[in-house]
């Protein structure tokens, strides 16, 4: 957004080198005869996708849904959590360390330990991705609401504003940009977050996922279907980006400088 | 003379009406330890124009603070004339800043007070609008800040404070940041205002000039701490000023009256 001319040789930029590289990844393997279970072009990937899109499709469902459903958890409990914090700074230095700890506790070495906890394998696998997602909407959300501008604080208390009014109608309308900035980072986390959980659970032999369609896959050395489950989870990924960056735009291009277009 | 000025020749006898704030021996020190403040008596009488004219750093922001009850003295007291004890009905702030919340329309920023007073929202829309007219910015309702120039936005800052109709209004350089024209402008049009109102004005500037043209009084503070080191009435300076009171001698000498306080009150301290 802050570059040059937006031609559209310079939009179609990314596209134009990924088909690139597409064709010199399929030229490489025609050229040099690399077998399928070593490494798969792109057109075999292709055919793949198509092949087991039933399986796919229906695998992606599952991955997706444990993915916004924690995303959905991490904005719930992270944004009230951070509404918490902003009205007391006790609660706050007594709980942000524990959220830090969560946070910074690798997520493959929890998972074991709460697939054993949890019966429900789903319930376990939503409640892995969530503990990755919830930390950037909470921090930021905590930041958010700290930013309010000062001289518009007092104008609140001059006039006497409730402590609701204050969070209503300041605190969060100034939380609303830092918020969306950690929701489109959490986005990301949660998909990773569920992806993780998958292969941890799928070891175990539970589960349908895309990532468990990977780890069945590469044992029964079916390469060209585990790049294909590889693409739809990057494909979930940059879409689930995308999606979030276009709410971050809508809510924000009225008013905020990282929404409005400049003139030149 | 216009009878706008009717309020303001009292200067034989300041004891004739009753102030509507008082300060006496008004203190503040600061938790970091800086004394701002020390020993400030003021009064405030109804319907003047008052200048807070000083040096920067001299705490003429900490005193309109006090006044706003934003802040409570460390030393002496704040004393509001009876039947106005309830601040936030009294009181309009103007911030250095416009201060406008960026996600509202100019109608919802002016509505603000009396929004957070629970006036109902048809009458609250209603006299929102009416005072964003006052301010000549009928018609913009529902710009967004970001799409005002900065004298614009400045207007809405004063639409907001005015739409409860205050008795006191607070301004801490409003227009500091503003260019000549507009800043001029914007002066007549505040003029036009208090005259209109019969609002009482406390009026923060470092400017000189600013303070002259607009108020019936000029309070001269010193560098830290800061306390009224000189006061100036101008009583007989003609209501409504114009463009021909900047050329006159008047307003030339009393200019040079207030930046000889003004020179003294700093080195006084320095």
């Amino acid at each position: 957004m802050n570059g040059g001319d937006e031609g559209p040789l310079r939009r179609a930029a990314p596209a134009l080198l990924g088909l690139g590289v597409l064709a010199l990844w399929e030229g490489l393997v025609r050229a040099y005869a690399v077998p399928d279970y070593v490494l798969p072009g792109p057109l075999a990937v292709a055919r793949a996708l198509a092949a087991d899109w039933p399986l796919l499709s229906a695998s992606l469902l599952v991955t997706l849904e444990v993915a916004v459903l924690a995303l959905a958890a991490a904005v719930l409990v992270g944004g009230l959590l951070a509404v918490l914090f902003a009205q007391s700074r006790w609660l706050e230095r007594a709980l942000f360390p524990y959220a830090v700890v969560l946070q910074v506790t690798p997520i493959v070495a929890i998972a074991p330990l709460i697939l054993i906890w949890v019966d429900n394998v789903t319930v376990a696998l939503l409640i892995c991705a969530w503990i990755v997602a919830f930390f950037p909407v909470l921090s930021n959300t905590v930041l958010g609401l700290r930013s309010a501008d000062r001289n518009l604080a007092d104008l609140f208390r001059l006039y006497g504003a409730t402590r609701w009014q204050v969070l209503w109608l300041l605190r969060l309308p100034s939380a609303l940009p830092f918020f969306l900035a950690g929701l489109r980072v959490a986005g990301g986390l949660a998909l990773i977050g569920a992806v993780v959980a998958e292969f941890v659970a799928g070891a175990g032999g539970s589960g349908s996922g895309l990532a468990f369609r990977i780890l069945e896959a590469s044992f029964q050395l079916r390469i060209p279907r585990m790049f294909a489950a590889l693409a739809l989870i990057s494909a979930c990924g940059i879409a689930l980006f995308a999606l979030l960056g276009l709410l971050q735009h809508r809510l924000l291009r009225r008013w905020h400088e990282s929404a409005l277009a400049r003139e030149r | 003379m216009t009878a706008l000025a009717a309020p303001a020749p009292r200067g034989d006898a300041p004891a004739a009406a009753a102030p509507l704030v008082a300060l006496r021996g008004v203190a503040k020190r600061f938790a970091s330890g800086t004394l701002a403040l020390a020993g400030v008596d003021l009064d405030i009488a109804p319907g003047e124009f008052l200048s807070l004219l000083g040096p920067s750093g001299c705490g003429k922001s900490t005193l309109l603070r006090l006044l706003a009850g934003l802040a409570a003295p460390s030393a002496g007291r704040v004393a509001w004339a009876p039947g106005h004890e309830e601040r936030r009905r009294e009181i309009g702030f103007v911030f250095q800043d416009p201060t406008l919340m960026p996600w509202a329309s100019a109608l919802d920023n002016v509505r603000l007070p009396l929004r957070l007073a629970g006036v109902p929202r048809a009458e609250a829309e209603a006299r929102a609008a009416a005072a964003l007219a006052r301010v000549g910015l009928a018609g913009f309702e529902r710009a967004w800040p970001r799409e005002l120039s900065g004298g614009m936005r400045m207007r809405v800052s004063l639409a907001r404070a005015l739409v409860t109709r205050p008795s006191l209004l607070l301004m801490d350089e409003p227009f500091a940041a503003l260019d000549e024209p507009t800043r001029h402008r914007l002066n007549d049009d505040l003029l036009a205002l208090w005259a209109e109102s019969g609002v009482t004005v406390v009026f923060v500037t470092h400017s000189v000039f600013e303070s002259v043209y607009l108020s019936t009084r000029i309070a001269v503070l010193s560098a830290r701490p800061g306390r009224v080191a000189a006061e100036l009435r101008q009583d007989g300076a003609p209501l409504p000023r114009g463009p021909d009171y900047r050329t006159s001698a008047a307003y030339a000498a009393l200019c040079r009256a207030a930046s000889h306080a003004l020179a003294a009150a700093t080195e006084g301290a320095a």
